[in-house]
């Protein structure tokens, strides 16, 4: 156990390691910040003065150790925009970020895994082949068209729904939260519905496959034979079996939801992380895109690390050791 | 009556090449038939665009900025011919718009698949044929970018590269080769095990010429339904980086770009100019999607009947 746990643990440190390296070569390539910020009027010296304070004077290599050094402790460099820590515009934003994803997950799981049930125990369903076609349908749109159609029908056409921004918050544990509100929960709707979109067929056909596949099974026969209602079979033996391969795919999903919420923020105007990336890609904000860069690198890292350790205690096939 | 159809009927036995069974399987489905006729349509159009459309949108001489934002089918002001799907900011007539976006979509995502495809078959059966240090460090990168998220890998590599075709092509193909170097390993490790490898080798066949002739041949099929779907997925992603202002310049939008510009004239209910490009796409993804499938219901092997 140790010994795997060890294992696992240096090759997540490595592979961050690896992207640091990636991450701090790659966006050094890009064109030189300095145009962008201080604009034509200065002087020579006043522009190799602010090169010097911004660190850009140095070799690569030493900016890299530097950029290594500080962002053990958490310092990522300073914002070129807002002359910010880039670490903190990031983490203030992270709430609303997480808020969204984690909405998304949900509203994946009350709809898919309900239907999923549905659609794996009555394959032949005119309501479960409708199911499954709406399912295609959803792993082929275009999830920022799907967005610009949701606003011009809700709310546009309806006016039911408010289209961008997070609305009224209400604070939490420090942080401010949408959802604590019902104005604020009115603006979660649409945008996390909309990330949801992708993950509900995803959830759905998972479940469906996972019951069908546990369905004919004996011991689902046996706990009929003893008399058991369907519905309590259903819960009891069947969902157990079919939530394993589930969960660890829906923890691997949430890297990738909090990743593609940046085309959801940017549409919905919703103040995360995401939106903060792609202003910073547009304005070349270095620091801010290493470090945003950086924090999805390693809330992946760790999911994944989370998810084996998961199959590590639920599947005791995983403990057997396959050497190549 | 009867006697005759019973006569015509009548099975006649030939002997089938897989090729012939696999088109032959194909057309048992009547969704995947319309999917491929839809896709043939759309290819056609896109490859003939210059001599079906109205207007080069890409061409500014040819637009007129007192035509922007006008309806679905308002005459143009010189008469000539109709703006069926409407015109978009800049005046373009958006059908036209949407033909030369389709052919931007379909070169890139068709055009990336196929370079991904060649590299990544060619590593992939690198590494099953090298093995050792080879086969682990390759696996092991193919891991990593797998493990990560498409759109954060994107979003990294265009922050390095910049904006352009180009470069959505190269970042597509960074990010594609993996699926197509895993499965070509697996395939030919499976492959190689069989006994006509060992009945090649035997004739002092070289190991080249056994990895290229025999054995590649043999890794095509899950191949080429991994290469229909990750089309698909090219097509959207680039719509998608285009649409965030990542992808294609501005004078020669893409459907993703279209779609973009239409979204501040939603407000005042003109939805045609981004209704219309994100249909288009949506009907080639599902078309791609559609024969996709197909494709791997009748290539996969174990559900070889």
């Amino acid at each position: 156990m140790i010994g795997w746990l060890v294992r696992r643990l240096s090759q997540s440190l490595l592979v961050v390691l690896l992207m640091t390296l990636v991450v701090f070569i790659g966006l050094n390539a890009i064109g030189n910040p300095m145009d962008i910020l201080v604009g034509e009027d200065l002087n020579q010296s006043e522009r190799l003065a602010a090169i010097a304070h911004l660190g850009l004077d140095k070799p690569l290599w030493q900016q890299y150790l530097l950029f290594l050094q500080g962002a053990v402790y958490g310092n990522l460099g300073q914002s070129f925009v807002y002359h910010e820590d880039a670490m903190r515009l990031i983490v203030q934003r992270l709430p609303a970020t997480f808020e969204l994803a984690f909405s998304a997950m949900l509203l994946a799981v009350v709809l898919g895994v309900p239907l999923g049930m549905f659609a794996g125990t009555y394959p032949d369903h005119p309501l479960s082949r409708l199911l499954m076609a709406t399912s295609i349908i959803g792993f082929s749109l275009p999830a920022f068209w799907v967005a610009l159609m949701m606003i011009m029908l809700f709310s546009i056409k309806l006016g039911w729904l408010p289209a961008s921004g997070r609305g009224a918050t209400r604070e939490l544990f420090g942080v401010q939260w949408s959802f604590l509100t019902l104005d604020g929960l009115q603006h979660l709707i649409l945008p996390a519905l909309n990330l949801a979109l992708f993950k509900i067929s995803l959830v759905l056909r998972l479940t469906r496959a996972g019951v069908r596949e546990v369905l004919p099974q004996e011991y689902v026969k046996f706990a009929r034979a003893k008399g058991l209602s369907p519905i309590r079979v259903m819960c009891m033996h069947v969902m157990r079996n079919t939530m394993i391969p589930l969960v660890t795919v829906l923890a691997m999903e949430l890297g990738s939801t909090i990743a593609y919420a940046v085309v959801t923020e940017s549409i919905f105007a919703w103040p995360g992380a995401g939106k903060l990336i792609l202003d910073s890609i547009n304005m070349l904000d270095r620091p801010v895109v290493v470090a945003y860069l950086m924090v999805v690198v390693v809330i992946f890292v760790v999911l994944n690390l989370i998810v084996d350790g998961l199959y590590y205690f639920l599947d005791p096939r995983v403990r057997v050791e396959v050497k190549p | 009556m009867n006697q005759v159809s019973i006569a015509t009927t009548k099975p006649t036995f030939k002997a089938q090449s897989p090729w012939q069974r696999g088109v032959a399987e194909f057309k048992g489905s009547t969704t995947a038939i319309v999917g491929l006729v839809l896709l043939l349509v759309i290819v056609l159009v896109a490859a003939l665009a210059p001599w079906i459309v109205f207007q080069n949108p890409y061409d500014l001489m040819q637009l007129n900025v007192l035509d922007a934002r006008l309806p679905p089918g308002t005459a143009n002001i010189d008469g000539g011919y109709t703006y069926w799907l409407g015109t978009d900011g800049q005046g373009r007539d958006l059908l036209s718009a949407i033909i030369y976006g389709l052919r931007i979509s379909l070169w890139v995502g068709i055009g990336s698949a196929l370079i991904a495809a060649v590299i990544g078959t060619m590593l992939g059966l690198l590494s099953a044929y090298a093995g050792g240090w080879v086969d682990a460090l390759l696996m092991r990168l193919v891991d990593l970018l797998l493990s990560f998220p498409v759109i954060l890998m994107a979003l990294m590599i265009l922050a390095w590269l910049g904006k352009g075709v180009g470069n959505v092509m190269l970042t597509l193909v960074v990010l594609e080769w993996a699926y197509y170097a895993r499965t070509a390993r697996g395939q030919a490790l499976t492959e190689s095990r069989r006994e006509y490898v060992d009945a090649a080798r035997g004739q002092g066949i070289g190991p080249w010429r056994i990895v290229v002739g025999h054995i590649l041949p043999n890794c095509l099929p899950p191949l080429i339904v991994i290469g229909a779907l990750q089309i698909a997925r090219a097509i959207t992603l680039e719509a998608t980086l285009s649409f965030l202002g990542l992808g294609v310049p501005i004078t020669e939008p893409s459907l993703g770009l279209l779609i973009a510009n239409g979204f501040q004239y939603m407000l005042s209910d003109e939805y045609w100019i981004s209704f219309f490009p994100g249909l288009a796409l949506l009907i080639t993804i599902v078309a791609i999607n559609l024969v996709g499938d197909r494709l791997r219901d009748v290539l996969n092997p174990r559900l070889q009947r």
